[in-house]
């Protein structure tokens, strides 16, 4: 046993000139492997870097924003400049209607979309169009769709003569949130297995009870998790509610009058010079990210859910 | 076994009462035909939204395009009082916001990517830093805005003025920050992209083929070797593709920018002094603008579209150009 394995030594030796051999043991002192251990560290200092921002933002969100909640934010209307007290009630009320708003146009809409690129479009030219509008719609700055519904509905006052609106805002929001569903869609149905497909057709479905009955079910979760995201995404945006849904001091006066929401408000108040509004930011921003991180751990859940 | 058997004499026995040529009603051809036209409609919803954005803003411009023409791009006069209307500073500051941020950015999160896919760290830790990043993209703009202002901008001031009193003689650094400007905007524009280069970066390297690092491995190379001359160029047509689409996101990002970067109508090369961007001066002044500058803010916004769709499409066809087939 010990001839064999000193044996090929032997021989190594002898044609050293063919192989340079080193030591098969690690020598940190070596150039590649100080190179290696310097590039390691950077990517680590880099990682820590990147995660910096999500620590510190939420940190001052919890401390500056969680001490400050109490039950009269959820009760009160937002004081006057210059004022203390009050809460933002009626942006709570605003932000869930406006994305109720924008989610029951978009949803419909998108899951639509989705099922007729990933069902029906197969590889035509129409199909492909969808797609890629879809695609340079999801690129459009948020700022646009504001600007976009500004000139198309604020600007005309075609819902009764009113100009500035929760709907013009819902509708705004509705614009970001259809290329997300559409996408988000499309890749659910696909992974959907072909033979489900069939087999439904084989048993004398029609494509109509196939897509309905057993595709779309079979695409719940990947769909909702798309649905969860896009929605938590809409609350909060600001950029598109700033000139269309405008701001409210008061309670919501219907779906057609301008109405108040939570980022709207931060927005305002973080830029008023009187700290009351400024700490009245910062409770919107706590109540605001404690939504958005509670949907998105949902939209995590539900799709480890359909994985397992 | 032998319950099988009155089965299959049932069978021949009842043919034809189980199987009968089923002709489809009219009512369930017109559903299926109803549904799939139905779909189809809701479909082109998206082009003809897309359509009617660029229609909306094209119309608006009109009036302003009438009166400034290209010169609307190199001027820098932004006067309400005399109707005289440049988006040069927004322009300028929209691209130069955008690109130093990405250069910021590119180097962070691709980092980040490679040290949470190439096995430096235990699993564990990587989900962790991924899921925090994650996380990072939910958080609203308007939010980190509102850190930005109480909080970052107040802490990275004696940096800044540093970087001042050291660079102070080069244009770049001339003036002496104050609160607002240039470069607390790009840094909180890297904050906002960095979650998008990572992922995307992240599910690149994710996608080259495990053969591919084995053969580097095999070969005697070190980890970051095979990093460098392997992983990196193979996953590089997606990396450029995010970094491309993280780049029209930075250009149309509105709210934070906005919020700490100043809104200054006068052009300064300085970073440290306040700027606009061409999404911020729209969420500034939209509300309150009537006649041609309306006009002149639906015109700014036409040119962010088109620089975010140029940056978008071609994304896209980098993508699909440059991707290296294995």
């Amino acid at each position: 046993m010990t001839r064999s394995t000193t044996q090929p030594a032997n021989n190594a030796s002898t044609d050293t000139t063919l192989f340079d051999r080193r030591p098969l043991s690690f020598d940190p002192s070596l150039r590649r492997n100080r190179l290696n251990g310097l590039f390691t560290f950077i990517s680590g200092v880099f990682a820590t870097l990147a995660v910096l921002p999500l620590v510190l933002v939420l940190v001052y969100v919890l401390v500056q924003g969680g001490r400050l909640i109490s039950l009269r934010l959820f009760t009160e209307l937002p004081p006057a400049p210059g004022l203390e007290g009050g809460g933002f009630g009626n942006a709570m009320i605003g932000t869930v209607l406006v994305t109720l708003i924008a989610a029951l146009i978009a949803i419909p809409v998108g899951v639509a979309g989705g099922v007729y690129l990933s069902e029906y479009a197969g590889k035509s030219w129409f199909g492909q169009l969808v797609s890629f509008g879809n695609d340079v719609l999801a690129g459009v700055p948020s700022i646009i769709s504001g600007v976009f519904v500004y000139g198309l509905i604020v600007a005309s006052r075609v819902f009764f003569g009113q100009s500035y609106s929760a709907m013009a805002g819902g509708i705004a929001l509705s614009v970001l949130m259809l290329p997300t569903v559409i996408k988000t869609t499309n890749e659910g149905l696909k992974l959907v297995p072909n033979e489900l497909r069939l087999g439904a057709y084989g048993v004398g479905a029609s494509r109509y009870v196939t897509i309905t009955q057993v595709v779309l079910p079979a695409a719940l979760t990947p769909i909702s998790t798309g649905a969860v995201l896009a929605i938590a995404r809409a609350a909060g945006e600001t950029a598109p509610l700033i000139f269309t849904a405008l701001f409210s001091a008061f309670w919501p006066e219907g779906i057609f009058n301008p109405i108040a929401t939570m980022s709207v408000l931060i927005f305002n108040f973080a830029i008023m010079p009187y700290p009351a509004q400024n700490e009245l930011a910062w409770a919107a921003s706590f109540v605001l990210v404690m939504m958005i991180l509670a949907a998105n751990l949902l939209a995590r859940w539900l799709s480890r859910l359909s994985k397992t | 076994m032998p319950a099988h058997h009155p089965m299959t004499s049932d069978q021949g026995l009842s043919a034809d009462a189980l199987f009968t040529l089923r002709r489809r009603p009219t009512s369930e051809k017109l559903l299926d035909l109803g549904f799939r036209q139905l779909t189809l409609a809701l479909a082109s919803l998206v082009a003809i939204v897309l359509l009617a954005i660029l229609i909306t803003v094209f119309q608006g411009s009109r009036e302003a395009m009438a009166s400034f023409g290209l010169r609307f791009l190199v001027t820098s006069a932004w006067d309400p009082v005399n109707e005289q209307y440049g988006a040069f500073v927004a322009i300028y500051g929209t691209l130069v916001s955008s690109l130093l941020s990405l250069a910021i950015a590119v180097p962070l999160g691709v980092g980040t990517a490679i040290f949470i896919t190439e096995d430096l760290i235990p699993r564990r830790l990587r989900e962790l830093i991924g899921l925090m990043v994650e996380l990072l993209a939910a958080i609203p703009s308007v939010v980190l805005g509102l850190w930005a202002i109480f909080v970052m901008e107040p802490a990275i001031r004696p940096a800044l003025e540093l970087l001042h009193q050291l660079l102070g003689w080069t244009p770049f650094f001339a003036s002496t920050p104050q609160g607002p400007g240039m470069a607390p905007a790009i840094l909180i524009l890297v904050v906002m992209v960095l979650p998008i280069i990572t992922a995307i970066s992240r599910d690149a390297l994710n996608q080259v083929p495990i053969e591919l690092r084995q053969g580097a491995y095999g070969v005697g190379t070190t980890r970051w070797g095979a990093i460098f001359a392997v992983i990196l160029p193979a996953a590089i047509s997606s990396i450029i593709g995010g970094v491309m689409l993280a780049l029209g996101r930075a250009m149309g990002e509105t709210m934070a920018v906005t919020m700490i970067i100043g809104n200054s109508l006068n052009f300064d090369l300085s970073l440290l002094a306040p700027g606009n961007t061409i999404a911020s001066m729209l969420a500034n002044q939209f509300g309150e603008a009537d006649g041609i500058q309306v006009s002149a803010l639906m015109y700014a916004a036409l040119i962010l579209m088109l620089l975010t769709f140029t940056v978008n499409v071609l994304a896209q066809w980098v993508v699909r150009r440059l991707s290296l087939k294995y």
